[in-house]
């Protein structure tokens, strides 16, 4: 099951979920209760946007200025959503 | 490559205020090999370890580890080197105060165990009246913010409850439930025949978990620990002998996984003599099953063998006196006989609601251990 991402909220890392640089492997993860999501460098770019203030979009805008390129929007939204439906970030306000 | 442990598990203490019946610490508990605790300056240099060696994820239990006095000291020793800190407790006599000092120190989740969703049965199977602290410190636990695990252990004298403990957890707020059908290790393995449920109960059990995690959806994740006799197939355990998990007693040794002291086969290393790094990469306990070269047959060559690591090495060694064969309860093993039985047994005796339990108490650790 997996909650849509609305256009006009904020989103934001879950109170129970922390994202960290894993010295040992070279990678940042994101741990919560028992478990924890391993990230590619995109991935971890994407959630040290979703900080409360800004929304999907503004994380889409701001990717793409950084990288150069167009369209991630699909594959934002999915791994966001993802995340969503394991409680590990939040959709607020909008 | 050996690979990197990800898990650890400190027992801080074999101390508990509670009994339950299918306690996975060792029945020797009360003796002289676990009651050397380690102080506070060794566990904060296992946990600086621990993280060196690619730990990420620490759970801080016991025994009941609130009868540490310096857990405090020790969850934000375990913070500061970027542990993600579970404590694993009984949640008896704790306090709100104490609670929010724990919080203070940077402890990042809380799971508390409940026995039964109803007081009278909650205490009869702990073995303590504990079940009113419980809630106390449920409600205490969402009111500092932290994320709360339901941890409920289920067998013949609860399994028909899971609805009403399911709905417990919801009305608390709580993220997650830990529905864990009793694993035969420890204390377990001693009470079998009145744990184990019947076959209708699981299929019971599981048909109403089905039921609410439809009905609940994202909102409470219920985890449904599977009861492995009645099982094909042997679970992952620990997702493996010795790549990803390790299990620190309160007297510094390390084991694989919290059952594995059991295994006489085994020598097993203490933080006190070497360091973790050691332990992981050159013990005997560590190195003996790790990878798949130990495998005889049937796992050898079994397609299955990088899905289930042929099963639990602990339960090899106490249904078939071997730590080096196949899990019995796999279907191919040719030790599936005695689980057979004793799931057979069950299914005949528990129509009388026959068997009675022997309570993980320090007398009762002494006599069994004094018998041998």
């Amino acid at each position: 099951m997996t909650s849509p991402a609305p256009d006009a909220s904020t989103v934001r890392v879950a109170p129970k979920a922390r994202l960290q640089w894993d010295e040992v492997r070279q990678r940042h993860v994101l741990l919560y209760p028992e478990g924890l999501v391993a990230l590619n460098e995109t991935g971890a770019d994407i959630l040290a946007l979703c900080d409360g203030t800004r929304t999907v979009a503004g994380i889409v805008t701001s990717l793409q200025q950084r990288y150069g390129v167009e369209g991630v929007q699909q594959d934002v939204t999915g791994f966001l959503e993802a995340l969503a439906a394991k409680g590990l970030i939040l959709f607020e306000g909008g | 490559m050996t690979p990197q442990p990800l898990w650890l598990l400190a027992e801080l203490t074999y101390r508990c205020p509670l009994q339950c019946p299918y306690c996975s610490n060792p029945l020797e508990f009360a003796g002289a090999r676990f009651r050397n605790e380690l102080g506070t300056e060794d566990w904060c240099r296992v946990f600086r370890e621990a993280k060196a060696l690619g730990v990420l994820q620490l759970g801080l239990s016991g025994g009941e580890p609130l009868l540490r006095a310096d857990l405090e000291r020790l969850v934000a020793a375990a913070h500061e080197v970027g542990l993600y800190t579970s404590l694993i407790t009984s949640a008896y006599r704790l306090t709100k105060d104490r609670l929010a000092a724990l919080r203070r120190s940077g402890l990042d989740h809380v799971q508390i165990s409940i026995q039964a969703a109803d007081e009278e049965l909650s205490n009869y199977i702990a073995g303590t009246a504990s079940y009113g602290d419980k809630l106390a410190a449920y409600r205490w636990t969402k009111e500092l913010g932290f994320p709360l695990t339901v941890n409920v252990v289920l067998h013949r004298k609860n399994l028909h409850q899971v609805r009403d403990l399911i709905g417990l957890a919801e009305s608390l707020g709580a993220e997650r439930i830990e529905l864990a059908n009793t694993q035969f290790y420890g204390w377990a393995f001693h009470n079998r025949d009145a744990l184990m449920p019947t076959r209708a109960q699981l299929e019971e059990g599981w048909r109403v978990v089905q039921e609410e995690r439809g009905r609940l959806g994202t909102r409470l994740e219920i985890v449904w620990v599977l009861p492995d006799y009645h099982e094909q197939f042997p679970k992952p355990c620990m997702g493996g002998w010795a790549r990803s998990y390790m299990t620190v007693t309160p007297a510094g040794e390390v084991w694989p996984c919290h059952a594995a002291g059991r295994i006489t086969t085994l020598k097993f290393a203490n933080v006190r003599e070497h360091s973790l790094e050691w332990i992981w990469h050159h013990s005997d306990a560590f190195t003996k099953f790790r990878g798949d070269a130990w495998m005889p047959e049937p796992c050898r060559s079994c397609p299955r063998k990088t899905v289930d690591f042929g099963g639990c090495r602990c339960q090899a060694f106490l249904i078939a006196g071997d730590a080096g064969v196949t899990d019995p309860v796999c279907s191919l093993s040719p030790h599936r006989h005695l689980v057979d039985d004793a799931v057979a047994e069950v299914e005949r005796t528990a129509a009388a609601e026959a068997g009675e339990w022997v309570y993980r108490a320090a007398p009762n650790s002494r006599a069994l251990a004094a018998k041998g």
